[in-house]
């Protein structure tokens, strides 16, 4: 009998034990010890105590202004995206191309090194532009004041609008010329086809890009954490970290970071529910077909007008708060004048090999994001195989539990592993680097499982079946065909992990220690010790290391695909 | 070579029974094909007796193995079962050239250089792809995708080979080219061929025994092309083998009338379906070419609806009553005959050869 039942252990079966143990250890037992935490009080429902918690006035106001905050960025980045989207591949604009690649640019620096930038131009007291304003027009006050939700919402809206731009462009893009054409045949105006066949044909894609911002911005700590904190506006996440660290981690506000989490968990999940209906309505809508070009919309008298205002708005946003943040690092102290003595190198030998500090920051970084890519790039292909090729009884659990990862953002991964690792089950890695590693693996499955999963898809089961006729193992099936065949969307969900893990902050500043801090935790902890042009200096070393990843990213997804 | 045994074979897929108690036996070294309408399950039977699937009843035996056992718990994997396996989609690896597709079987074998790589050479020699072995797939057409795929499927000298619907993305000459070279090959090697697809043509062609299966996944008949296209064994296999006319035949004024009409049918009934045709079970089927069109209207008669010229052929559409029959003629046939038919024209029917079927079959769809 127990013969029998191990003879029918096959190597699926294994590898779906270990899939979902995996993702349960990690991800599930998080989630739902915050779930429980929040709803269960000596193990019975306590609905009293969530609503007491929910009603005092400082949690209130944090789910208000997570509110306004991400349908502020959401409506704003939806109206930036869509329009520049429309302008790239439906208008005569020059040098299109190179436009559509520096509009995705924000996407690829981190917003609070962005709210940082904006704090040393439009902070009232010392902000660079306020004080230039205030000095050549001589005026009583700053004109700006980058504190406050209006700042928040609009510094998000630059780097979150390439979401939207992305999705929309792509969708332009793919969307059958023919459908415009016959509109046009038929007599009809480019504003009307525009508003009856354009439009209604985007909308997918819009709403789609404007989920995934109202999702990310919900959830965001970064921005709100550097503009909001300092006028005692708090978002979901930044109240979390408040609450925890004000009261080092008491079980009220351990408590209260549960049910704000629950909140944040259960608002991720319908946005993504509401983004999978609407991208699955979309798939039959925009065919593809690129047999006619589109009909541009001549620009005319406003081509260079618009041409300016494109490059403007990209040097504002972009280069703008790049070059403030490469500049303060340099300065002797915050606040002087850019000029030659006041600039130099020092600031940079100091963090990068005089400071233990910042040093210990950066090798930290350095090591977590390697080890976290290489471990969840492999364990994401183990479970999208399982996922995608396999046929095993009890599959659906693991489709599940799969979901988790994209629906469970930054700040409550952070609180989960706090709870699950710190003693609970016998394990303590409280103020370890061993916590930050577990919750990185938490925290960018989902990019592993997207991009391993599509690459998986991509190859036919005929293919793998046909190397077993051919005389291999399971194993040897995997090892000589799958794996060579996925390679470059394993060394892409490498990257994808690897270079946001770098500079991460939302989950490592809920988890560090005296001796583990990341490069973003030591950005933001310097921002607020004052210490504004070393958080600048080290801010420049982190836009380095991405500016020279991304076009590490480049050239190796250039050569593997030539390469296939 | 072995050949192939499956007894009282079934499968389920969610509660869908696809294959029921399939039980047949393919001899050691045959051209065995199965035909079938698509979604009957053919696809399914080679994946069992590939060992793609588990069978969820009855057991395969590839020559004296037992290779698939429900009663036992047995269930040999792929990759043990001596098989080479063609598919529709060539499955032809991407990342491999055409040589490194070809001598990975020999390789899982752990066959020494010297030998694998002669007989690589040798088995792309069968295909007809020397000169090309240095390819990359991207670089080759479909045909020689699929030929890739068969050299792949040869080169380890299996025992047994499946094919499914290899030759059904090909364009007509191809197919024609390659259905050719895989009798060749059997000849060649003595290999047993198990070959499944939708097309009768294709099965006619190259098979010595074809399986008939209806929609339900059960089969039908087995026989040689012969057997099968001359003496159908009811009126699904009739119907599925070409054009067939089915003619419901009724008892009037102890006259027999073609269904509702009143056209006789001057013919011998063989006694022994006197009975079914005269409760209405039995009705008679015919080919368009086993129906004459004469001047000739004392006793079959029907009005001329359409006529197409299909190269040599005269393609009709007779209305005989409520009835519609497919009629053809060879233009010369015609022109001897000094037939000038137009639409519209009443004309005189002679049966040739009549076939007799069960009613329930004739009326399956086909698909
Ligand atoms: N993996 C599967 N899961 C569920 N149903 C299947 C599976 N494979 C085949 N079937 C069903 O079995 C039937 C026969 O399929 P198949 O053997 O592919 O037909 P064909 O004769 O065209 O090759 C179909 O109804 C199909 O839906
Ligand atoms: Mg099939």
């Amino acid at each position: 009998m127990l013969k029998r039942f191990f003879g029918k252990i096959g190597i699926a079966e294994v590898l779906l034990f270990i899939s979902v143990l995996i993702l349960i250890v990690v991800v599930a037992v998080p989630v739902l010890l915050i779930l429980w935490t929040a709803l269960f009080v000596d193990g019975s429902l306590n609905t009293k105590d969530i609503i007491h918690i929910l009603s005092q006035p400082g949690t209130y106001e944090a789910l208000k202004n997570s509110l306004v905050i991400a349908g502020g960025v959401t409506v704003l980045s939806t109206i930036i995206g869509v329009f520049f989207a429309w302008l790239v591949s439906r208008t005569d604009l020059p040098f299109k191309e190179t436009m559509k690649v520096l509009f995705l640019v924000p996407f690829m620096l981190p917003s609070f090194i962005g709210a940082l930038a904006w704090k040393m131009l439009l902070s009232p007291r010392s902000g660079y532009i306020n004080k230039f304003l205030v000095d050549i027009f001589s005026l009583d006050a700053s004109p700006f004041n980058i504190y406050g939700l209006g700042g928040i919402i609009a510094v998000e809206t630059m780097y979150l609008f390439p979401f939207v731009f992305i999705q929309v462009a792509g969708a332009l893009e793919r969307m059958d010329p023919t459908l415009e054409e016959s509109a046009r045949i038929s007599g009809a105006g480019l504003l009307t086809i525009t508003r009856r066949i354009t439009l209604p044909l985007m909308l997918p894609g819009i709403a789609a890009g404007a989920l995934l911002v109202a999702l990310y911005s919900l959830a965001h700590f970064g921005v709100p954490a550097i503009l909001g904190t300092e006028s005692g506006i708090y978002n979901i996440p930044t109240k979390i970290y408040e609450q925890i660290y004000q009261s080092g981690g008491s079980f009220v506000a351990i408590r209260t970071g549960t049910i704000l989490s629950s909140i944040l968990i259960v608002a991720a999940g319908l946005i993504l529910y509401a983004q999978n209906l609407v991208l699955r309505a979309g798939r039959f809508q925009v065919i593809a077909g690129k047999s006619m070009r589109p009909t541009l919309l001549k620009l005319r008298g406003l081509k260079i007008p618009i041409l300016i205002f494109s490059l403007l708005y990209i040097f504002i946003t972009v280069i703008l708060p790049t070059a403030t943040i490469f500049l303060v690092g340099t300065l002797k102290t915050y606040g002087i004048a850019f000029t030659w003595e006041n600039m130099s190198l020092q600031n940079l030998k100091y963090i990068l090999f005089d400071w233990r500090m910042t040093r210990d920051a950066i090798w930290n970084s350095f090591y977590l994001s390697l080890a976290a890519a290489m471990i969840t790039m492999v364990v994401g292909v183990l479970i999208s195989y399982t996922i995608v090729k396999m046929k095993v009884r009890g599959k659906f659990i693991l489709e599940f539990l799969g979901v988790l990862p994209f629906s469970v953002p930054g700040t409550v991964i952070a609180l989960g592993v706090i709870l699950t690792w710190s003693g609970k089950f016998g394990i303590n890695l409280y103020n370890t680097a061993w916590i930050i590693f577990v919750a990185y693996i938490a925290r960018y499955m989902a990019f592993s499982l997207k991009s391993n999963s599509a690459a998986l898809e991509q190859v036919d089961d005929s293919l793998e079946e046909a190397a077993r006729a051919c005389g291999a193992t399971h194993w040897q099936s995997l090892r000589d065909i799958v794996i060579p065949l996925i390679k470059p969307g394993m060394v892409a969900a490498f990257f994808l992990i690897f270079l946001p893990a770098l500079r991460e902050l939302t989950t490592s500043v809920l988890l560090y220690g005296p001796t583990t801090r990341t490069i973003g935790v030591a950005i933001y902890a310097l921002n607020e010790d004052g210490e504004t042009v070393y958080a600048a200096t080290l801010a420049s070393v982190a836009l380095v290391i991405i500016i020279v990843g991304q076009l590490v990213i480049k050239r190796i997804t250039r050569t593997t695909v030539q390469g296939v | 070579m072995a050949q192939i045994r499956l007894e009282g074979v079934s499968k389920v897929y969610g509660g869908h029974l696809v294959i029921d108690n399939l039980s047949i036996t393919i001899p050691d070294g045959e051209c065995f094909t199965f035909l079938g309408p698509s979604g009957c399950g053919k696809t399914v039977v080679l994946r069992l007796i590939a060992g793609f699937e588990e069978v969820s009843g009855g057991e395969i035996f590839i020559g004296e193995r037992l290779v698939s056992s429900k009663p036992k718990n047995i269930h040999l994997p792929p990759e043990q079962r001596r098989i080479g396996v063609v598919f529709q989609d060539y499955a032809v690896w991407p990342h491999k050239s055409v040589f490194q597709n070809v001598i990975y079987p020999l390789i899982m074998q752990q066959i020494p250089d010297t030998e694998a790589n002669e007989r690589t050479r040798e088995a792309i020699r069968q295909v007809n792809m020397d000169g090309l072995e240095h390819r990359m797939p991207f670089q080759l057409s479909g045909g020689q995708q699929q030929r890739v795929a068969l050299a792949r499927a040869l080169v380890s000298r299996p025992n047994v080979m499946l094919l499914d619907e290899p030759l059904s993305n090909l364009d007509a000459n191809l197919r024609e080219e390659m259905r050719f070279e895989i009798t060749e090959l059997r000849k060649k090697t003595g290999v047993t061929i198990l070959y499944v697809t939708h097309d009768q043509e294709v099965a006619l062609a190259i098979s010595e025994r074809i399986a008939v299966m209806d929609p339900k996944g059960y089969i039908r008949q087995i026989g040689t092309p012969d057997e099968i296209y001359e003496k159908p064994a009811d009126g699904f296999v009739f119907r599925f083998m070409g054009i067939s006319n089915f003619l419901p035949l009724s008892f009037r004024d102890g006259k027999m009338c073609i269904g509702n009409s009143d056209s006789v049918l001057d013919r011998e009934i063989p006694p022994e379906k006197i009975d079914g045709v005269r409760t209405g079970k039995t009705v008679a089927g015919c080919r368009p070419y086993d129906v004459v069109l004469t001047r000739d209207k004392t006793s079959a008669i029907g009005v001329l609806k359409r006529i197409i010229y299909l190269g040599p052929i005269l393609d009709y559409r007779v209305a005989v009553g409520s009835l519609e029959l497919r009629v053809q003629q060879d233009i010369e046939d015609a022109l001897s005959e000094g037939l000038h038919l137009q639409e519209g024209d009443t004309v005189g029917l002679r049966f040739l050869d009549l076939l007799w079927f069960e009613n329930r079959d004739s009326e399956q769809e086909v698909t």
